[in-house]
């Protein structure tokens, strides 16, 4: 019976695991140094907040392993020998693999800054970052204030958790705009505008030149390359991840930023694969990058591999890119492609509506020559998934998706409607007459 | 969590300590409180309507003023910071005290009622005095223990349901079914009846929305006889009472989901939401605990239908002449009933209930068994060698007193606020079998956003594992679902909404998420 090991017990490595489950009987084991069982990594900043306890972030109840005879070991993979097909552990051991998956995620990236490893500097994306989170700033009274380095999901992340703990916090962001390299203006702007809201002091333009240390080795105050010297407990750098890939340095797998792999991803040695954050496709597949460091990518990579596995070769091949975050109190969700002005193609054209009081906001991009429709973010009102992916399939322009927007709508009943008042605006902008038809239960279901 | 020590600090660490908004708000509040308490050590403070709405005042006060402290500065949107860290909220000592406190006062109320004062031929003493100029404002009548709890009662929901209203500010849905269930309190449940015995004393006291089995004594013969007597009114009462178990219920099931009577109008799930928002988080998700839901609450509902049914066959004649119904017509039409509900789930519905069936069937088959003995094996007096009124006073102590109040509400602190509504409520358990098999209501989620981060789950307070379906992309259609519309709340990526939509579909299960581009077809033709 093949002997199937998975290296990281992340979303991807899981999702691999059951649905090798389901499909097969062979034996399967997971390596995890990082705990013993799986979490969910994006709810770690809600353990902090105090919304849950760590054990409500295991998707799984511990009796789930040993009932699907999934095993787990706690342990550190040193080295990998493609030859014997073994591996190392930190421990001594030794543990052989018929086929071996590497999920091993991702680590923060630190960019060589002055001081980047003295205490109370960190990342956030292990349970151990968390731990070492709630030692370095427990209080508001042991961390008089937090600085953190990097303007994108990590890092506004961070900023709400200590927020929470009333802790003063100074967000050094490198653009001009929040996160304004994803996100197109007026939507980067509206977040600006809720940074502040919360009581964070944005420094947007702004870099880290060096962190200081004290007398212990302790981080004591950053600056910047504006010059000022901003004092501080803890630095928080979040300025993107990278793949988690060292211990395959002499392995004899390629390797670029992460673990080469090709669409049915496998690497270039036999019966070796990568999966999630830190595999990294040869060509980006289509406008996705190489590297995508993104939960539902790393789940998908997960079930297509399991396929693969399981002897129904199946090529990783995602369907219309979509996404979500939370910005403090903002929700976002993003179906198809909304480029910012800094990456988008002449050909992109876009629609924004935003409320005149409240932080909700809409961007819809549409080709400027066939108006096809492109991709939406939204801010503030849920949108359903299943209605975009098949308008996106469909190459629905973008006159259609303002008739039906009413069916897309997914806030909670009695929630306040805005369509009308977004086709509105679409119409004087764009100069012309559509009506917003009515919701339809019909054409909603007819999808699923 | 927790290896390490944090800090030694006795102030306590934000999010968990209190403003001094709020600290000062727990002090007018417990003022209220302490108005209350003593009087039950009989202490004559003079001028009872006075000191009860000096008390009462106060209590509203404290805790709008407390919420105004916790949420007026902050922005809208959710509030769930230091749940875990507080005391009250976390299983810590100040849960336990006042789950000991609240446990304490539920068996003074239901088996000691003197010592709140209550006197059978004379006036009353202590707290329930306290409350007598109230009660005769109102019903004429001077105030028993019951018209105490029902005015805290009222009043927690009022000034909770004030709360919750300002922590979701952001929420409509919540709003409005706050909004609901403080008006079905304060109206159905407290002023009605009480006007009502006003106008008409021969009526029993009737709290219209509440329907049997909730209701469970609703049909016994001293109802009855008070319905009868009271003419049109009683009449149409009962008239009432039967049309909303056969009705009226399943109709509204059917169309929105049990959630209109859980959560917008029930009063036990009134108070639930409101004084118990804080213990949500609290209920049990473990799989072991649904098991043990399904066995006991659905054994109550076995229990309730056989009481119910041995309660009115006790008082029922045998001589058709005198009137139509007698014990021979009533209990054949029990059992019709049951079989045609039984045959059409067994018919129509065999795949939703999937191995659940064996267990429907069984518990058919008992009470079935159980009546055809009742009806040969019984006299007058005895239902087998129990008296009826044995079996009503079992359930009545059981059901009626222990679990939905000293465990159900008792035990908020402790085991989360709808344990009753969970493994007890009859009512919950026939309008959920109704949801899962045949209503309208289901709660999609949202194609393949779930980033399984647990929120939805830990705040259900059904102890609904809802990231478990999220997570596969499946729809969540549960029996216990209450709707109260919490887990889309909290849910970070606006995975979960609760809606009525066709029934076609509703449940769906998913092999491959959305997000995959697959030959959905291929993968079909595979299996």
């Amino acid at each position: 019976m093949d002997h199937i090991v998975i290296i990281g017990n992340g979303i991807s490595g899981v999702t691999l695991a059951r649905h090798i489950r389901k499909l097969s009987d062979k034996r399967i084991t997971i390596i995890s140094a990082e705990s013993d069982y799986f979490f969910s990594r994006t709810a770690l900043m809600y353990v902090y907040m105090g919304h849950m306890k760590f054990e409500h972030t295991q998707p799984y109840e511990n009796w789930f392993w040993k009932k699907n005879r999934i095993d787990l070991v706690n342990g550190f993979v040193e080295k990998v020998e493609t030859d014997s097909k073994s591996l190392l552990l930190k421990d001594g051991s030794a543990i052989s693999y018929d086929k071996l998956i590497i999920a091993t995620g991702s680590i923060p990236n630190k960019f060589g800054w002055p001081g980047q490893d003295l205490k109370g500097v960190q990342g956030l994306y292990s349970k151990q970052d968390l731990e070492m989170l709630e030692k370095n700033a427990p209080n508001k009274k042991v961390c008089n204030r937090a600085v953190i380095v990097g303007g994108g999901l990590i890092g506004i992340e961070m900023a709400e958790m200590l927020r929470s703990r009333e802790i003063p916090v100074t967000f050094l962001v490198r653009e001009k705009s929040f996160w304004n390299g994803v996100l197109p203006a007026g939507e980067s702007a509206m977040i600006n505008e809720h940074i502040l809201e919360h009581h964070i002091d944005l420094q947007l333009d702004t870099n880290l030149e060096k962190i200081i240390s004290d007398e212990n080795g302790r981080a004591k105050a950053v600056v910047t390359d504006k010059g000022e010297t901003i004092e501080c407990n803890v630095v928080g750098l979040t300025a993107g991840v990278t793949p988690n890939i060292d211990f395959l340095k002499d392995s004899g797998i390629e390797l670029g930023r992460g673990v080469k792999v090709n669409r049915f991803l496998e690497t270039n040695v036999k019966d070796v694969f990568a999966i999630g954050d830190c595999a990294e496709q040869h060509e980006g597949i289509g406008s996705r990058r190489p590297i995508e460091a993104v939960w539902y990518t790393g789940r998908m990579m997960g079930e297509a591999l399991a396929q693969t596995i399981c002897g129904n070769p199946r090529e990783y091949n995602p369907g219309h890119w979509f996404n979500s975050a939370k910005f403090l109190d903002v929700e976002y969700q993003t179906y198809g492609w909304v480029f910012s002005e800094h990456s988008k193609k002449n050909n992109e054209h876009h629609f924004h509506w935003r409320h005149a009081y409240e932080k909700i906001c809409i961007t819809v991009a549409f080709d400027k020559d066939s108006h096809q429709f492109l991709g939406i973010n939204t801010f503030g009102i849920r949108m359903r998934h299943e209605i975009f992916d098949q308008w996106l399939t469909e190459n629905k322009d973008i006159d259609h998706v303002m008739t039906y927007l009413k069916d897309a709508n997914f806030d909670p009943e009695f929630y306040k409607l805005y369509e009308d008042e977004i086709v509105a605006k679409y119409n004087t902008d764009f100069n012309k007459n559509i009506s917003a038809k009515k919701k339809s239960w019909k054409r909603i279901f007819s999808i699923a | 969590m927790g290896n390490f020590d944090r800090s030694m600090s006795l102030a306590g660490e934000p999010p968990k300590a209190l403003n001094t908004g709020q600290k000062l708000a727990v002090l007018v509040g417990m003022t209220g409180m302490g108005i209350l308490i003593l009087q039950l050590f009989n202490l004559n403070l003079g001028n009872s309507a006075l000191w009860l709405t000096i008390s009462i005042v106060a209590i509203f006060t404290g805790i709008i003023w407390f919420s105004q402290a916790a949420y007026a500065h902050k922005h809208k949107g959710i509030k769930n910071d230091g749940v875990w860290f507080k005391s009250i909220s976390s299983r810590g000592v100040l849960a336990w005290m006042g789950g000991i406190a609240l446990t304490g006062f539920y068996i003074v109320l239901y088996f000691y009622p003197q010592y709140l004062g209550l006197v059978k031929d004379g006036d009353n003493t202590g707290l329930i005095a306290l409350f007598d100029p109230l009660s005769k404002g109102l019903s004429g009548n001077p105030a028993s223990q019951w018209f105490v709890y029902g005015t805290m009662y009222t009043v927690a929901i009022l000034a909770f349901g004030a709360k919750f209203i300002w922590k979701y500010r952001h929420n409509k849905y919540e709003q409005l079914r706050t909004v609901s269930v403080m008006f079905f309190q304060t109206a159905f449940a407290f002023f009605i009846p009480e006007i009502m015995a006003r106008l008409n004393g021969d009526l029993p006291y009737y709290d219209l929305k509440n329907m049997w089995p909730l209701n469970y004594y609703n049909f016994e013969r001293y109802r009855i006889n008070g319905f009868i007597d009271s003419g049109s009114v009683g009449m149409t009462m009962l008239f009432f009472g039967i049309i909303s178990i056969f009705v009226i219920s399943p109709f509204l099931t059917y169309k929105y989901g049990k959630r209109w009577y859980c959560s917008w109008v029930c009063g036990c799930g009134g108070l639930a939401e409101t004084a118990g928002d804080s213990f949500r988080q609290l209920s049990d998700k473990s799989k072991f605990a649904w098991k043990v839901e399904r066995w006991v609450v659905h054994s109550v509902v076995v229990f309730v239908t056989l009481m119910t049914t041995a309660v009115i066959y006790s008082y029922l004649g045998n001589d058709t002449s005198k009137y139509w119904l007698t014990k021979t017509v009533f209990i054949s039409g029990v059992a019709v009933i049951l079989t045609a509900v039984f045959a059409w789930v067994m018919i129509y519905k065999r795949e939703e209930l999937a191995k659940d069936a064996k267990y429907g069937a069984i518990g058919y088959f008992t009470i079935i068994a159980v009546l055809i003995g009742m009806h040969f094996f019984s006299d007058s007096a005895n239902i087998f060698i129990f008296k009826a009124e044995t079996l009503r006073t079992t359930y009545s102590f059981l059901i009626g007193s222990i679990f939905s109040g000293v465990i159900g509400t008792g035990f908020y602190p402790i085991l989360g606020n709808r344990v009753w509504c969970r493994f007890g409520c009859p009512m919950a358990a026939m309008l959920g079998f109704q949801q899962r098999m045949f209503s309208k209501f289901r709660i999609t989620t949202n194609g393949g956003q779930c980033i399984s981060c647990g929120n939805c789950s830990t705040y259900c307070e059904m102890g609904i594992d809802v990231r478990a379906y999220a997570q596969k992309g499946e729809n969540i259609v549960r029996s216990s679902c209450v709707g109260c519309g919490i887990c889309s709340a909290v849910c970070p990526r606006g995975v979960l909404k609760l809606e009525n939509g066709p029934e076609k579909g509703r449940i769906n299960s998913q092999d491959v998420l959305l997000g995959n581009d697959v030959d959905l077809m291929d993968l079909v033709n595979k299996k």
